[in-house]
């Protein structure tokens, strides 16, 4: 059923504050991509399995998919946008581009979150534990080989 | 008619890696590029389409009334709002296929997900609540819903005419004089799973009445031309539709057939409004197109000494409720059934037939890559029972150029297979170590899988290059891109010849108004077209421009040199000018900087009746190796080391060329160990990815691919075509790997622990 009262969710995105409008039953990954101007979070599956909507909410990988808009009220929400400082790639992300880490590049801004999350808090990781750490995240096209490659040549920067 | 290939430069680019990347992997990476969903209109609509639930039945009444009466709804529409409602697609290419899709079902539902309805409403929620109200009254009827239901005696029929849709046939030599006088004859039967393309980015776009009146459509598609199909569905000119093919989040041939495309137009025709649809992941699942499941009898006769004498092979593959590719699908299937070995006896038929199941249609491989399971366990089979080694029993069948196909043509460029063969197992080096308690096995499967369309098509493609004044360059080409490069690769070939750099290069595609028509981007055709179409207009536009950089520079055309957007003396530094000199000397001179051109295609003739032609440009050869450890306990198979190795005759993009061999390589194993759609009694039941199992980064070891530079074949400089033929070879390189393992021989997909435990069960119950 369509729900048409309306709750007001104060939210950093990306740090710039902003408070929106939505109804209870908006996912955050519908306030971010149709309110919030933020469609670099894409829909992979809308249940949870994917990874493709991942973002970093107060700093930790959540499906946006699987979140409720009005449970985000307060919180900072990181997607991959908020990594380029000044349009200038992040060093992930440039890993990314040099070892061709993103073919169809669906999926590839959950797959980065994920890795710098992952690295953020595990600096000496070996390739083993990254595939652990990245096997929410789904890619159809890489076999995730590369992905790896590029997440291992940030971690060795 | 045949048309001869541009000849191969004497300079070849050889495994060359772009240094500068192109815009959209830029984008990609930045999380900025639109995709078809991320863009669209201030107060545009939402579109869904309404499906049945049941998988076969006459429509006995519609009643949409309620949904139009939920407040925000714009129109709902049923087969009677269509006004030519019919998907036709002559696939044969032979003038054979006849039997019409509907857009809606008018009165007969043949699969479960069937589009009975399209709704367009303010909100999402608003369409889908109208969704939930539309009634259909339902008269169940009996269906078939698998290939011996459906070829029963007297079984319902899908279509009237017989389930058995379309056969083709061919033959070489006399099979029964030779079988009869083979010293074994192999038999056996094999199943392969129907499966999902799991793409990441579901079926979605936007659709608008633009400026000139003309139903603009902006969706993830491989295939632009699509627009005149839509035209005739709304029973427009042509000249009123065109469809802008946005960069996808990949397709591997599921968004080939159209997707949201008629119920998009239909909606946005009928309101005047700009509409946006996505198909939910549970949307997807249910309904939209899947790869056909075969089963494949092979009766392969044999010497003593392991060559192949002689071939019998019949394929029967599930086409499901309606044709759309189906009957080029079983095409490829069968002229391709006998792998890349000689036979000078050999026959195959192959039949699609339709059930009451979701209809089944392209998928990477198209038919040529689930017989490599048939011809490749065959293989194995023959080297068991004669004692010989797999490596031997192939050594002694493999194709040469000149050797004579099933269907009476000879194989004209040199094939790789031996080649990739040996390299892969070199690779493989020692046998991998056990990290638990499981056995170990190795495996190898070798392929040979077209690239191009079939010849009889007589395919073309075209594009147009240009020169801006400050010496960039501009190409446009309608290919569409699927994530593997397509763009880029044009700007790298076009690159190649005029001497400009990718960052210098724009290259517009995608868009039936605008772009030459390139045809889609399926059957690992683009490389070969679009890419040979850019080859033909650089080289037009050089052409065109040599005389006058020859003047400016006071040299001779044959000095000139290309490189680094300059044109200059080749041996001579100083001597040389940008290319916005010459471009803009070019047009104060009346000399334009552009060019537009088009590429044919080798052509053929294919009889249908005799089953005797030509069927596919050229190939591409390769052989997969695999280590595995199977635990016997539970079933469970993982993967320890996994080798790909490709002749891909010259890579445009040797990074590029190694992707397409990985992500192949990934859907081609979780085809062969973990997917599969699950339909119960016509009921779909993996509408989920929580229950479809693609493959996980932990599911997969790295995955080492090898692109040999061997022998040219004819794309751009001698490139083959890469993106389909890799997942060949994965599902039988790993029945190969298990059977050495565990001594059990899997023929049918896919290889869950389930059925590998029974299969170990059926061994230790039988008699050693």
């Amino acid at each position: 059923m369509t729900v048409t009262t309306q709750h007001t969710v104060s939210v950093t995105i990306n740090g710039r504050p902003t408070d929106l409008a939505v109804s209870p039953n908006l996912s955050l990954l519908e306030l971010l991509r149709t309110e919030a101007g933020a469609p670099e979070v894409k829909l992979g599956c809308g249940e949870g399995v994917c990874g493709t909507c991942t973002v970093l909410l107060d700093g930790e990988p959540v499906n946006a998919c699987l979140v409720f808009a009005v449970q985000v009220d307060g919180c900072e929400i990181t997607t991959v946008r908020g990594l380029a400082a000044d349009g200038e790639l992040h060093l992930l992300q440039q890993a990314f581009l040099d070892h061709a880490g993103s073919q169809c590049g669906f999926c590839t801004p959950g797959m980065i979150l994920t890795a710098k999350w992952y690295l953020d808090r595990h600096p000496q990781a070996d390739r083993e534990e990254l595939r652990r750490a990245l096997a929410g995240n789904l890619c159809r096209c890489t076999g995730y080989t590369k992905i790896l490659d590029a997440v291992e040549a940030y971690r060795d920067r | 008619m045949t048309v001869e290939s541009p000849p191969v430069p004497a300079r070849l680019p050889s495994g060359r890696t772009s240094p500068v990347p192109h815009r959209d992997f830029v984008e990609k990476v930045a999380g900025t590029l639109p995709y078809a969903d991320d863009w669209g209109f201030p107060g545009m609509l939402h579109g869904v389409v309404v499906r049945a639930r049941v998988p076969c039945a006459r429509i006995a009444g519609i009643d949409v009334n309620a949904a139009k009466a939920v407040p925000g709804v714009r129109a709902v529409l049923t087969a009677a709002d269509i006004p030519h409602n019919a998907i036709s697609e002559e696939a044969s290419g032979l003038g054979i296929d006849q039997i019409i899709q509907p857009v809606l079902a008018a009165d007969q539902i043949r699969y479960d997900g069937e589009p009975v309805a399209a709704i367009a409403a303010e909100t999402p929620g608003a369409a889908l609540d109208a969704a939930a109200l539309v009634e259909v009254d339902y008269d169940d009827a009996d269906g078939v819903f698998d290939l011996d239901a459906a070829l029963a005696e007297g079984a319902p029929s899908v279509h009237p005419g017989g389930n058995s849709y379309i056969t083709w046939r061919s033959a070489i030599g006399d099979v029964d004089a030779a079988m009869a006088r083979a010293d074994h004859v192999i038999e056996e039967t094999y199943q392969t799973p129907r499966v999902d393309h799991a793409y990441l980015e579901p079926e979605s776009g936007v659709g608008w009445v633009d400026s000139d009146g003309v139903v603009t459509l902006r969706v993830s598609t491989q295939v632009i031309e699509h627009a005149r199909q839509l035209a005739d569905i709304l029973q427009l000119p042509h000249s009123r539709v065109r469809v802008i093919a946005a960069y996808m989040g990949g397709g591997f041939g599921g968004k080939e057939d159209m997707t949201v495309e008629p119920y998009l137009a239909a909606l946005v025709w009928k309101t005047r409004r700009p509409v946006r649809m996505v198909w939910e992941r549970q949307d997807s699942l249910l309904a939209r197109q899947k790869r056909h499941p075969f089963r494949m009898h092979y009766r392969t006769g044999v010497k003593d000494n392991g060559t192949i004498v002689a071939q019998d092979i019949k394929i029967l593959g599930d086409a499901g409720a309606y044709p759309l590719l189906s009957s080029r699908v079983l095409f490829a299937g069968g002229v391709n059934s006998t792998g890349p070995y000689r036979c000078a006896d050999a026959r195959m038929e192959s039949t699609a037939v339709f059930t009451n199941t979701v209809p089944t249609s392209a998928f990477r491989g198209f038919g040529a890559m689930q017989v490599v399971f048939g011809y490749e366990s065959q293989m194995d089979l023959i080297a068991q029972r004669l004692g010989l080694t797999p490596v031997q029993v192939r050594e002694r069948n493999f194709v040469n150029r000149g050797d004579i196909r099933v269907t009476g043509e000879p194989i004209d460029t040199e094939p790789g297979t031996r080649e990739c063969m040996h390299r892969a197992l070199e690779e493989m080096g020692e046998l991998s170590e056990p990290t638990a308690s499981g056995r170990v096995g190795r495996g190898f499967a070798c392929s040979m899988q077209p690239y191009g369309r079939s010849m009889f098509f007589a395919d073309r493609a075209s594009a147009w290059i240009g020169l801006e004044q400050d010496g960039t360059m501009v190409i446009r080409a309608g290919v569409t891109d699927l994530g593997a490069g397509q763009a880029a690769s044009l700007a790298n070939i076009a690159g190649e010849i005029l001497g400009v750099t990718v960052d210098r290069t724009s290259v517009h595609i995608g868009d039936s108004a605008l772009t030459p028509l390139t045809g889609g981007t399926f059957a690992t055709r683009q490389l070969y077209m679009s890419g040979n179409a850019t080859v033909t207009v650089a080289r037009g536009l050089r052409d065109k421009l040599a005389p006058v950089a020859a003047d400016l520079l006071g040299c001779d055309e044959s000095e000139l040199e290309w490189a680094n957007n300059l044109v200059g003396v080749a041996g001579d530094r100083a001597r040389a000018v940008t290319m916005a000199q010459l471009s803009r000397t070019a047009e104060a001179r009346d000399v334009m900087p552009y060019c537009h051109d088009t590429f044919h295609a080798e052509t053929g003739e294919f009889d249908a009746e005799t089953g005797r032609g030509r069927t596919y440009p050229d190939y591409t050869h390769g052989c997969h190796a695999v280590d595995v450890e199977v635990d016997e306990q539970t079933g469970q198979v993982r993967i320890l080391k996994y080798v790909a190795c490709h002749d891909v005759g010259r890579a445009i993009d040797m990074q590029r060329v190694e992707g397409q061999i990985q992500g192949a390589a990934a859907q081609g194993i979780g085809y062969a160990m973990s997917e599969e759609v699950e339909i119960n009694d016509g009921i779909m039941s993996s509408t989920l990815f929580a229950n479809y199992l693609i493959p996980t980064s932990l599911d997969l070891p790295d995955l080492q691919a090898i692109a040999l530079e061997l022998h040219l074949g004819k794309g751009p400089f001698g490139a083959r075509g890469i993106g389909e033929p890799p997942i060949g070879p994965c599902a039988p390189a790993l029945a190969s790997a298990i059977q050495d393992a565990i001594g059990v021989r899997m023929r049918r997909l896919p290889m869950t622990p389930e059925r590998i435990l029974s299969a170990i069960h059926e061994r230790d119950a039988s008699p050693r």
